[in-house]
């Protein structure tokens, strides 16, 4: 999977949540609670959909480095990455 | 017989608009059932019966505004017997011989579902129109296979499905189930009335939560995402955990006198994207597990804010709890909700310098606020309620 596809799938899961923003106007170094107004019942629904969707582990210990969109798209590719090995 | 009416969904509603049935002349339904769908300022709401039977006759039409109170169905509970047939006969007179007998049109057993007239454009519920607009669906397209041909949600998910993968949603601006504008005004009402009639006293309270924050770490990390558990199960258990001990904030202030409530029923404060708010209730919140609290809480949320809370949510909450989250201040101090007489306000958890056992160390500190109403209790037994809070989350496990 690339990073404009897993990208892709951020910004559907981010609408999701948060249909009224545009993702594309997001500072992909922004973090993302902050500039989205997205709480932490939010932000578990975003992890859970992003766990079913991609098939992956994300454990708690790990939602800081979710919090930006380059270290969401970063941090699936290489948990996608090592899923393949 | 019983009949089914408009409900009160607040003291500042006076009319409600049943836009969508989901029954029909001759089915049977239990307590609890969703029978309807009201639009009032706070949205649609999900209407439940509380009364068990078979549905009689539907009494109102779909798209009519009708005042609080209006019988819209009538129930016949069970092994209660039919409604007696309109009285069919004159006396008849005795047969004559050699003519035929007259047969008199008897009344069918169960009346029959009106007849709707053909409506001109169609109908659609609001849950059908919300999908049809998230996906782009052409309504004019489709047919309607809900009461009188309404387009109902079946109909537009079915075509959802046909439809050709890929089509963009249109730009949404907002999720539009909601109207915002009409939930400030029943906002406004209720706060108003809130400060005009009820003598509020407040009370604030420091507690550690470091306790809290290691046993959820711990949990979550054996547990997939949609098992996890945020810190807001714990505190509104350990809210209503607490109320169970302290009556006087638990029920309703109503006609000059408190009523204390057995059941709690915490109702969540859910903030609406956009700038809303809603705090429906979480039945039995002390008697559920913190697993069972946080699947309702999610549930919750995610269908407030998408504009489905049921009318007993809405009715129901004995004692409001307000959380600020992890993004807010530290302390927040609420309004209470009439006829409420009591809310418990969670500020946001921060790291702060702290004496344990006479020695300074980093902990997890959230300021817990009261306000309550001084007509029913006085600060003494609030602080003792504040306090209960504070202990029950020191021990998560147990809650």
């Amino acid at each position: 999977m690339t990073d404009a596809e897993i990208g892709k799938i951020l910004q559907e899961e981010l609408n999701n949540i948060a249909p009224e923003v545009d993702i594309s106007t997001i500072d992909s170094k922004a973090n993302l609670r902050e500039a989205m107004d997205i709480d932490s019942m939010d932000f578990l629904n975003f992890v859970t959909a992003i766990h079913h969707r991609l098939r992956i582990q994300i454990p708690e210990l790990d939602y800081p480095k979710l919090i930006t969109l380059d270290g969401a798209t970063c941090y699936l590719a290489s948990a996608l990455a090592k899923q393949k090995v | 017989m019983v009949d089914f009416r408009m409900p009160s969904l607040g003291a500042d509603m006076e009319a409600g608009t049943l836009v969508e049935w989901h029954i029909k002349t001759g089915d049977i339904v239990k307590r609890g059932d969703i029978v309807a769908v009201v639009e009032t300022q706070k949205g649609a709401i999900e209407i439940e019966t509380f009364q068990a039977g078979q549905v009689e006759q539907i009494l109102v039409d779909l798209h009519s505004k009708v005042p609080v109170g209006t019988p819209l169905a009538r129930i016949r509970a069970e092994g209660e017997a039919p409604a007696t047939p309109p009285p069919v006969a004159p006396p008849v007179p005795p047969p004559i011989a050699g003519a035929p007998p007259i047969t008199m049109p008897t009344a069918p057993p169960f009346p029959v579902a009106p007849l709707t007239a053909m409506p001109a454009r169609p109908r659609i519920s609001p849950a059908a129109r919300r999908l049809a607009e998230a996906r782009g669906i052409d309504l004019r397209a489709l047919a309607g296979s809900g009461p009188g041909g309404a387009i109902v949600y079946a109909d537009v998910a079915r075509a959802v499905v046909k439809a050709p993968a890929g089509a963009p949603p249109p730009e949404r601006k907002r999720a539009p189930a909601l109207d915002l504008d009409a939930m400030r005004v029943a906002i406004a009402a209720a706060m108003a009335r809130a400060k005009r009639e009820i003598p509020h006293y407040y009370l604030s309270h420091q507690i550690d939560v470091t306790a809290c924050e290691h046993w959820l770490a711990e949990k979550n990390a054996r547990l997939p995402p949609d098992n996890r558990l945020l810190i807001g199960a714990l505190t509104v258990k350990a809210t209503a955990l607490a109320a169970c001990r302290f009556p006087a904030f638990n029920g309703f202030y109503r006609g000059d006198k408190f009523e204390p409530s057995k059941a709690v029923h915490i109702g969540v404060a859910i903030a609406i994207r956009g700038g809303g708010l809603a705090a429906p209730a979480l039945h039995d919140t002390n008697q559920l597990s913190l697993d069972d609290l946080m699947g309702r809480m999610r549930d919750l949320v995610a269908r407030t804010r998408a504009g489905r809370i049921r009318s007993s949510e809405l009715a129901d909450a004995t004692l409001t709890v307000s959380s600020l989250g992890d993004r807010g201040v530290e302390a927040l101090y609420g309004i209470i909700y009439p006829p409420q007489v009591a809310i418990v306000g969670f500020g946001k958890v921060v790291t702060r310098a702290w004496v344990i056992d006479g020695a300074i160390g980093p902990r997890s500190i959230v300021t817990i606020t009261l306000s309550a109403d001084h007509r029913v209790s006085d600060g003494h037994a609030g602080a003792l309620f504040l306090a209960e809070i504070g202990k029950l989350l020191e021990e998560p496990d147990k809650l």
